[in-house]
């Protein structure tokens, strides 16, 4: 009898509608629903930041037909009041200790320079990222030389500009730096130097709208997955975990959307270790795989803005001084922007983002003044404060799958040098995503599995 | 793709207008740090200067794709343009190499002890290069010329280059004043008037040419402030004479100084310089290193609290 075939089929087609009546599913013939974002999305990247547009951008741009790839971008807060990429300092340097970040920075600073082609739209104006040349400029002490001509050496291989200058030359070439305790110093000649962060989301945005991907503001609360118990060779239990739905709750109310999606991707930034929690990671005795957790946390990190009249002039590079304290000229009416990276001990409480003005006298003046005598006599003029996404193992980035939940995808943790690597970083996740493995830069070094295994990739020169 | 889709939904839809956020404000002299950038147009224009072309944009995917495809294509044509001639600078060096690349751009190049070289309507013979494989170049000429920064790398490698002028290129940005670092040694002369893509921030790593003796950064209109911008640069080079805006051009002039004004004599055109910037120095006779900026009406400087915020 033919027309009970497929009887299974037809009662689960009418399970299915009738499921969609009820809150949470399609069917919507008494309200709008516009404001939700869609049922169905083959990749979700959780957080509307730098890095989160960036993987977004490259995963529009690498898919193998037009239109492929549906991509949803669900961001908390589009007012980006949080947001660490639009309070950062926005510099960019190649001047890392591990060959990798100096790859990253370097492709990065090449879709800056060449940005205009990259997210070109039709019709809008071209961008001005209103990028500043001038270099970043690293100054030892003596423990600290021979690590830095090591350093100097492999960014040199890589391709990075970087010269090295002795205390003589350093003072014959910037007359306003006090050397005292300097023994060596390295200094970015070409593709180093700060940006406007904000220029660069709003472009990113800009282009991924014409590209069609879709946007949505809302918080994720929950993950639905299924597992399935595997065992490894040696004879261990795993549960292999893959996600099957985002939960998108809308602002101000308790309305979700179910999202269905192929791959998930962590961008959060800052609040990606919450997330990853959500999604199982972690869940597990420790010391096993089932129990590593994401190591990244937020670190509040003060910025501080000042006057200064006779301060140095308009070639002053981005100086970090071998104390950890940094600054920068910002604009051309003497004013400068910088701080210092507190200690495990002074570490703020991540709860708010309040700037406290005493450490800036405590800690970071004094030091900024021993290096630079003009800087006796500042004025501060206001500061703000930002989230660092900390990642507490090894203070460089978390990228590709996570081993046990196999459609999670990590692009976080980049520890203050997220926003100079975020276009190069978004070119490898996407690949990752969509050939399995990377093709242009290697970041096996950077994957989720070394927390289990122990093998930190550190990263020493960070600000 | 069907040639018939019609009504593009991503254009059409909510998110264009939801997601757009505060329209920018046009501040040419202070915006602030955090301040919006100014890369993207308020809603306002968009909506008024509407064409057919951008009507049409908006809504049909296949006269976006064609748009796009040209864009593309214009962009391609400057980078071939920049290619770089390995098989010449092979063959004849590098200095012919830049030679060629100048010449074929439509500048003009000076070797040393020999004449300006214009590309002629024939074309370059190769007869003349042969000769001149060890002559270094002294000076180019490349105003007007789509050099951007990949075509550079032919230039920087003339190591003898004394003059250059990048006048009026439309292509040369920030990133490659940032490259210029290379030809310290030997540049004494550098003129980027007119160039729409530099600002004051690419200026600043002008400081590594410590041999100039003459630099043009007159009629930039991306310098949000030509007269504060001359006097950084002037404190940055020294010994380097600077062409560029009247300083005291955008400032206000004070009520005491008024009457100043009227009493100094100005000083009498550059030598060289264009019949439009002759310069006129209210109360200073010659080239100060320390500008009296006290003592002027400056009222665009972002100073205050000279002196205040002593360390305890």
């Amino acid at each position: 009898m033919s027309c009970t075939a497929n009887w299974d089929g037809k009662v689960s087609e009418i399970k299915k509608k009738i499921q969609s009546i009820f809150p949470g599913g399609a069917w919507n013939p008494l309200y709008d629903t516009s404001h939700l974002p869609p049922e169905r999305s083959d990749v979700v990247i959780v957080g509307g930041g730098v890095l989160g547009l960036s993987v977004a951008y490259w995963l529009k741009r690498l898919e193998k037909q037009q239109g492929a790839i549906r991509v949803l971008v669900v961001e908390r807060d589009h007012t980006y009041a949080r947001a660490s990429t639009v309070l950062s300092v926005g510099g960019i340097r190649q001047q890392f200790s591990l060959p990798q970040n100096v790859q990253l920075s370097l492709f990065s600073a090449e879709f800056l320079r060449n940005i205009n082609e990259y997210l070109a739209v039709v019709d809008d104006p071209p961008l001005d990222l209103q990028f500043n040349p001038s270099g970043y400029l690293l100054l030892a002490s003596e423990e600290g030389a021979a690590i830095m001509e090591r350093n100097v050496k492999m960014q040199r291989q890589e391709g990075a500009k970087v010269c090295l200058m002795s205390p003589e030359q350093l003072q014959k070439k910037f007359p306003w730096i006090n050397t005292e305790g300097v023994a060596l110093a390295s200094y970015g000649l070409e593709n180093e130097g700060w940006f406007d962060p904000w220029c660069l989301l709003q472009g990113l945005r800009r282009k991924l709208q014409s590209m069609g991907v879709l946007f949505c503001q809302g918080e994720v609360t929950r993950f639905i997955s299924s597992s399935s118990h595997m065992e490894t060779a040696s004879g261990e239990q795993l549960t292999l975990k893959r996600i099957h739905e985002v939960h998108v709750k809308m602002d101000h109310s308790q309305e979700f959307q179910p999202v269905e999606c192929a791959i998930v991707v962590n961008a959060a930034g800052a609040w990606s270790g919450q997330i990853a929690e959500l999604a199982g990671v972690g869940n597990g005795p420790p010391g096993t795989m089932q129990g590593t957790k994401l190591p990244v946390e937020p670190r509040k990190r003060y910025v501080y803005l000042w006057h200064c009249p006779q301060g140095p002039g308009l070639e002053a590079p981005l100086v970090a001084d071998p104390s950890g304290a940094y600054f920068r000229r910002e604009g051309l009416g003497n004013n400068y922007v910088g701080s210092c990276s507190p200690t495990e001990e002074e570490e703020p409480d991540p709860g708010n983002l309040e700037v406290d003005y005493d450490f800036f006298q405590e800690k970071v003046w004094p030091r900024l003044a021993q290096r630079v005598p003009a800087f006796e006599t500042l004025k501060v003029r206001s500061a703000w404060a930002g989230y660092y996404d900390y990642n507490t193992f090894d203070q460089n980035g978390v990228v590709g799958p996570h081993p046990l939940v196999v459609n999670m995808y990590f692009a976080t943790g980049f520890s203050g040098h997220g926003l100079q690597q975020a276009p190069a970083v978004g070119r490898a996740v996407a690949e990752m995503v969509l050939e399995g493995h990377f093709q242009t830069i290697n970041l096996s070094p950077f994957l989720f599995s070394r927390f289990y295994f122990g093998e930190k990739a550190q990263e020493h020169c960070i600000l | 793709m069907s040639p018939f889709r019609l009504h593009n939904p991503s254009k059409m839809a909510a998110p264009r207008a939801s997601l757009r956020l505060v329209a920018p404000v046009w501040n040419r002299g202070t915006s602030g740090i955090r301040g919006l950038s100014k890369a993207v147009d308020p809603e306002g224009s968009q909506k008024k200067g509407r064409t057919l072309l951008q009507f049409l944009t908006d809504h049909f995917y296949d006269v976006e794709a064609v748009r796009e495809y040209l864009l593309r294509k214009q962009v391609l044509k400057v980078q071939k343009k920049n290619r770089s001639f390995t098989y010449i600078k092979e063959r004849y060096g590098p200095y012919v190499a830049g030679a060629y690349f100048v010449l074929k751009q439509g500048g003009a190049v000076k070797f040393r002890d020999r004449e300006w070289m214009r590309a002629n309507e024939q074309g370059l013979s190769s007869l003349e290069f042969r000769k001149l494989q060890e002559v270094p170049v002294e000076a180019v000429d490349a105003s007007g010329c789509a050099i951007n920064y990949q075509g550079l790398d032919n230039l920087l490698a003339l190591k003898e280059l004394q003059s250059l002028s990048l006048r009026r290129c439309p292509h040369v940005d920030d990133w490659c004043l940032g490259r210029l670092y290379q030809l310290a040694d030997s540049l004494q002369e550098l003129s980027l008037a007119g160039c729409p893509r530099i600002s004051e921030r690419g200026l600043a790593c002008l400081h590594h040419l410590q041999n100039l003796r003459r630099l043009d950064i007159s009629d930039l209109p991306a310098v949000s402030n030509p007269g504060l911008t001359q006097i950084l640069v002037e404190e940055m080079l020294p010994h380097c004479e600077v062409l560029g805006a009247d300083w005291a051009q955008g400032l206000k002039v004070g009520p005491e100084e008024q009457s100043r004004d009227a009493a100094s004599s100005p000083i009498p055109a550059w030598p060289s310089a264009p019949p439009h910037q002759a310069r006129s120095l209210p109360g200073c006779a010659e080239r100060p290193t320390a500008h009296p900026s006290g003592s002027v009406g400056l009222t665009q400087l972002g100073g205050s609290g000279w002196g205040e915020g002593r360390r305890a």
